[in-house]
């Protein structure tokens, strides 16, 4: 039987599961009211249809007008309203769930562009248009677009989330299920937007050692092309562990709150590393001057990845110097 | 009954009470749509004023306050001139009303004059200057919040521009109106058209003396 | 059948459609009867165009590659689809054709107060659709019809300024009229015609033309943002600049989402209208269905983020969103119980136009419930921008805005035009477009289940087979609307004559003649019964010297 007649589509991971379930949810209720509502509809048409009349006679008793009082409307709604909110909180739960991914996810670097899907491994390995993911790891994908908004849509993970220009947003599924899954871009972005698409791999934890092992890897993971940058565009000249002299030490900077000059606070994340090095300006941590430069023009989007793939990996001590 | 009407009342209204309630409520809910069209630009002004602060102040820096300030006292002038305007109307003095009108005409343009003083500067800022802030391709400000900037500018220009286009409009129907009011169309019986054309006016003005502080006096303190 | 003007209606008397022919009495005329009809012409030609690119496209998507069109002419024909079809066809369509024949004339006015602005509005509209169509020739727009920046601004390779400037010019003309009717419905109406005797397809129009003035202008100055970034290379959306391209679209939601409420109120209106009509009955919850339009029109302004879950708007932002669209639910739950219970002990009879209303029930109820599915956050990720969409929108609009548009022109066809169209056919036609319909956009939303993104010409394999029956569908539907094209001209020359009110229906408007006189009424009526007096015979007493209630304001 062709795969799109079945009621649901395949599940490869659990939140699919638990998408599913919401789902049939709905669908039960809304399938009970639209029947309900046609069976009345048809019942009463039936029941209360007009009977052929004499002619001249058409006047003679009229039904007779409805009374205004609004029992009917009062419960009937009310009775509805729960019904929503209980889809309401369901959805909300999941969408939570969705938003946060968990700490210990292996992070994968996603770039947009009319139009294909730049990947990138931890490990430092590219593929493009294609994901390779281990079986049972939960994976998180820290997306940014180097043009107009595209969207990153897995329908067998049921997760979605729009990819930016000039900003990062992030994904993040568990693969229950090993096998090729589509990969869409749902958000519409030029002429070839319907052939933006490509395949999830989800594969054993073995193979996908060996596959991010083997293969063109160019030298270097994202962490190490940062470091590397990290000293080459002269951040260190600044951000020195060593002497912290002129700029803040990025040590376990990451995650934390940030004192800003203005009193404020912002969470350093990966938006806020991004504004740091394109736009010093916006945001000044208190006790520094500003003179951090722009970046702005210096560094690719690929470049960009790596920096805060560094600056990231400095927050947990181990790598710390 | 069609027959039994005044000139002045469209033969659809029943006495003059209707026609003179429909033009007023007419005007007013015309008023609410453009408070909501401005009200738009205003949104996307705050939201980036809240991102950029720094390329804001730098920004309205930038912007001749003399001229923006003399501009601001034609206006409200102008807005003066209109009130005693839709006054002698319903006072019944149609020439007086006319001379006022004609006086709002000459405080809008010259309005639109002083604006078009300030637009050339920046079109034009001479071989020496050291930036250009026209937004777009050549757009250029050495600084590093430059890009801020042009989105300010982008924003200064837009809403100026919008403003600028409902003057003319203004002054359009205001020169027609004078035109009515020399052949003492209006009197205290039939008045709508200027009072109307008046509330119009004055809002036009309204959103004006919210452009002013947002655009000049923002971050100068 | 006997209401007392009947008499006057007797064939050789002057009516608005006869009393002048000329060209120019037609082009120049005031009237907002002839208004309207210039607008219904107009708007079935944007339909067709909007109708037959939908053909065109569905054809290509018959196959899972591209043979019929290239992406880029593809994406030009849904976007011409899109565009057309919602701002040049169903926002205007009930409002200005049937909105404007009938306000003044259920008000017992001889005219809108503001006649010239209503006339100036059809020829900005066709201003405005003369851009879109310019656009559209001078070689396609392909943003889509949410023009969704920075794509908009800075990539599509099109005339995206064209087609901008005609939405925004259409734009003026809606408020045109959704100004004109709330002061028509504030300052003329006819004496003894108190608020609560108003019938509900006016308290529709109302609810409408509010959304209309509030919503309009956002969208307006929206698209002048564009039309800047565009023309003049300002950069409002340019994320280079630190622009923000969300914000487009928070704007250009905030208008389009109350949008829909413009497309589905009017149409609930007739809905209301044809219901009680032949269900010989006041509609139960007369008091519910008024204000419940005003309590959608309301909250239909908090819940555009609902197109933004995965846009990476805040969570929180989105919460909000969620929990408020699910509140529209009720008002518009509330409405369809009332219409159900209306039939109850009513005296039904399913004449043409109520199959229309029976279409338009039907086809919402699955459109608006399935409105749930993506009002709900966990199951918005999934479905959002897939084919479960595009189902969802084309249940309500088409089955829910256009029936409803169906079902008011073939109510009113007779007081329009004084002629009835062949009854057995329209019967038939009404349940081939049911059909049509319901096999064109059922299998969609299995599409969008499976994961079918919209805006695809090109698609794996697996999706074919339900394409292949949206497409045949798609074909019967424009076979339906066919017949009806064919038999509503039939009857302009051939139709029996229908008289003042050839449905026993109840209102100002089937008191006056059929097609009515130019000032509607020969004497201002005076209305001295509640609305929708079926259990009585319909009477309109002449102006008394004690006029019962004040009607000003
Ligand atoms: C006429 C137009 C119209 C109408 C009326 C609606 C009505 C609703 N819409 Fe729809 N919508 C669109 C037109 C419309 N929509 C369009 C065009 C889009 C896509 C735009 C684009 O992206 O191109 C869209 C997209 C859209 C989205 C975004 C999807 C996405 O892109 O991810 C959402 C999400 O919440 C949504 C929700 C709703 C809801 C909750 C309603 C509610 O108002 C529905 C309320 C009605 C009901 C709930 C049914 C009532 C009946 C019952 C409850 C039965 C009662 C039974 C008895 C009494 C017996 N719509
Ligand atoms: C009022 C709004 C409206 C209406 C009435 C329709 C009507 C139809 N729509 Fe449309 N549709 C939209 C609004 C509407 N649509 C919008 C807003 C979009 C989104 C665009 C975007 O993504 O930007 C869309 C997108 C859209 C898609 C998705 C495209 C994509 O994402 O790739 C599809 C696919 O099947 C589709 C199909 C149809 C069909 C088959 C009809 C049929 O009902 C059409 C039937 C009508 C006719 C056939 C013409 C009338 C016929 C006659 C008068 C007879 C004589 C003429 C002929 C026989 C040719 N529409
Ligand atoms: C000329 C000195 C200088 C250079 C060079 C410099 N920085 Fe900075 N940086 C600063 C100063 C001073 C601050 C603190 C004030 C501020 O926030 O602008 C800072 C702040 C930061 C922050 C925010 C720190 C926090 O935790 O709030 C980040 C991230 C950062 N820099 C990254 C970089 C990167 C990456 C580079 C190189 C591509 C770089 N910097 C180059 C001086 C510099
Ligand atoms: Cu990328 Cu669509
Ligand atoms: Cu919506």
């Amino acid at each position: 039987m062709n795969e799109t007649l079945k009621l649901l589509p395949a599940q490869a991971t659990d939140f699919a599961g638990q998408v599913d379930a919401l789902y049939l949810f709905i669908l039960a209720v809304t399938v009970i009211f639209t029947v309900l509502f046609f069976v009345l509809l048809v019942g009463f048409s039936i029941k209360y249809r007009r009977r052929k009349r004499a002619e001249g006679a058409a006047e003679e008793k009229a039904p007779e007008p409805p009374h205004e009082h609004y029992t009917l409307e009062i419960f009937g709604g009310a009775f509805l309203l729960v019904l929503l909110m209980i889809m309401f909180f369901w959805g909300a739960k999941l969408y939570f769930k969705a938003q946060t991914p968990p700490s210990d996810a292996m992070e994968i670097l996603v770039t947009g562009k009319q139009w294909m899907w730049k990947i990138q491994h931890p490990s430092g390995k590219k593929e493009i248009n294609t994901l390779h993911v281990p079986v049972g790891r939960a994976v998180r994908l820290s997306m940014t677009s180097e043009d107009v908004i595209h969207s990153f849509f897995i329908p067998a993970f049921r997760v979605k989330n729009d990819v930016l220009p000039g900003r990062y947003t992030q994904l993040w599924f568990k693969p229950t299920k090993e096998g090729t899954f589509h990969l869409f871009c749902a958000e519409y972005c030029g002429n070839e937007h319907a052939r933006m698409i490509g395949f999830v791999k989800v594969i054993s934890e073995e193979e996908y050692e060996a596959w991010t092992g083997t293969g063109p890897v160019e030298g270097e993971t994202p962490v190490q092309a940062g470091e590397r940058l990290f000293a080459e565009l002269g951040c260190l000249a600044c951000h020195n562990p060593a002497s912290g002299a002129l700029g803040p030490n990025l040590a376990g900077r990451f995650g934390s709150m940030v004192q800003l000059m203005d009193g404020t606070t912002v969470l350093h994340d990966e938006n806020y590393t991004r504004e740091s090095i394109l736009n010093p300006m916006a945001k000044i941590v208190a006790g520094y001057a500003p003179i951090m430069p722009t970046f702005q023009g210096q560094v690719t989007e690929e470049q960009l990845g790596h920096l805060v793939a560094y600056i990231k990996s400095l927050a947990t001590p181990s790598t710390e110097p | 009954m069609a027959d039994s009407h005044p000139p002045y009342l469209a033969h659809h209204f029943e006495d003059l009470e209707q026609q003179k309630q429909s033009a007023t409520l007419g005007i007013w809910l015309f008023l609410i749509t453009e408070v909501m069209f401005f009200g738009g630009l205003f949104l996307g002004y705050i939201v980036y004023r809240g991102m950029y602060p720094e390329a804001w102040h730098l920004g309205s820096g930038k912007l001749d306050i003399v001229l923006g300030t003399v501009n601001t006292v034609v206006l409200i002038v102008s807005s003066l001139t209109m009130a005693l305007a839709v006054r002698s109307a319903q006072i019944n003095r149609p020439k007086a009303c006319a001379n006022y009108l004609l006086a709002t005409i000459v405080l809008g343009t010259a309005f639109l004059g002083i604006k078009a003083v300030e637009y050339s500067a920046k079109f034009f800022p001479g071989e020496d200057a050291a930036y250009v802030l026209i937004p777009g391709a050549n757009f250029f400000l050495d600084s590093p919040f430059s890009n801020g900037v042009q989105l300010f500018f982008s924003f200064y220009f837009t809403m100026t521009g919008m403003h600028a286009i409902h003057m003319i409009i203004g002054i359009g129907i205001l020169a027609w109106l004078y035109v009515k009011a020399r052949q003492g169309t209006y009197h205290e019986h039939y008045y709508n058209p200027v009072e109307v054309t008046g509330l119009y006016w004055h809002f036009v003005d309204i959103v004006w003396i919210f452009l002013f502080p947002l655009l000049y006096l923002i971050g100068r303190h | 059948m006997t209401s007392v003007t009947d008499t006057s209606a007797s064939p050789p008397e002057k009516n608005y459609l006869n009393e002048k022919i000329t060209v120019s009495s037609w082009l120049l005329s005031l009237d907002h009867k002839r208004i309207g009809l210039l607008y219904l012409i107009s708007l079935l030609v944007f339909f067709l165009i909007g109708g037959a690119a939908a053909l065109v496209f569905r054809l290509e998507l018959l196959t899972p590659e591209a043979n019929l069109l290239r992406s880029e002419t593809y994406n030009k024909f849904f976007t011409t689809h899109g565009i057309v079809m919602i701002f040049f066809f169903l926002i205007p369509s009930i409002p200005a054709v049937l909105g404007n024949f009938l306000l003044p004339i259920m008000l017992g006015a001889k005219d809108f107060a503001f006649p010239k602005i209503n006339l100036a509005s059809w020829y900005v509209f066709m201003a405005g659709g003369l851009l879109g169509i310019i656009a559209t020739i001078a070689g396609g727009v392909e943003t889509g019809w949410t023009f969704y920046t920075p794509y908009s601004t800075m990539y599509a390779n099109s005339n995206v300024i064209l087609a901008v400037s005609g939405a925004f010019i259409a734009g003026f003309s809606s408020i045109m009229t959704a100004l004109n009717f709330i002061v028509t419905i504030h300052k003329m109406r006819a004496p003894g015609l108190t608020w609560f005797r108003l019938p509900l397809f006016v308290w529709a129009m109302y609810a409408t033309a509010l959304v209309i003035l509030l919503g309009t202008p956002v969208v307006a100055i929206t698209l002048v943002m564009i039309f800047v970034e565009r023309a003049f290379g300002f950069g409002i959306f340019d994320p280079a600049l630190g622009g923000d391209p969300v914000l487009f679209q928070h704007l250009f939601w905030f208008y389009s989402h109350p949008a829909v409420y413009i497309m589905i109120l009017p149409a609930m209106g007739v809905v209301s209208e044809v219901i009680s009509c032949f269900s010989k009955r006041r509609l139960y919850g007369y008091k519910v269905i008024a204000f419940s339009s005003l309590a959608i029109a309301v909250i239909g302004f908090f819940v555009w983020g609902h197109h933004m879950f995965v846009s990476s708007q805040s969570t929180f932002a989105s919460l909000t969103f969620s929990f408020l669209t699910f509140f529209v639910a009720v008002p518009t739950a509330l409405k369809m119980l009332n219409w159900i219970m209306t039939l109850y002990k009513g005296s039904v009879s399913l004449a043409s136009p109520m199959l229309y209303a029976f279409g338009f029930l039907g086809l919402f109820v699955i459109g608006g419930l399935t409105g749930l599915f993506l009002s709900t956050l966990g199951t918005d990720i999934h479905f959002h921008d897939t084919y479960f969409v595009v189902a969802h929108f084309h249940y309500v609009m088409v089955g829910g805005g256009v029936m409803g548009f169906l079902a008011g022109l073939h109510f009113w066809w007779p007081k329009m035009t004084g002629r009835k169209y062949p009854e057995a056919i329209a019967v038939f036609t009404a349940i081939v477009i049911f059909v049509g319909f319901n096999l064109t956009f059922f299998p969609q939303f299995q599409l969008g289940v499976h994961g079918m993104p919209r805006r695809y010409h090109v698609y794996p394999e697996e999706f074919q087979l339900l394409h292949i029956f949206s497409t045949s569908g798609a074909m019967v539907l424009g076979f339906g609307y066919t017949i009806m094209a064919i038999y509503l001209l039939w009857s302009l020359k051939f139709g029996q004559k229908a008289g003042s009110n050839p449905w026993d229906a109840r209102g100002l408007e089937w008191e006056t003649s059929s097609p009515p006189p130019t000032h509607n009424f020969h004497q201002t009526p005076v209305v001295r019964q509640p609305v929708y007096p079926y259990e009585a015979p319909s009477v309109t007493a002449p102006p008394a010297n004690d006029s019962p209630e004040a009607s000003h304001g």
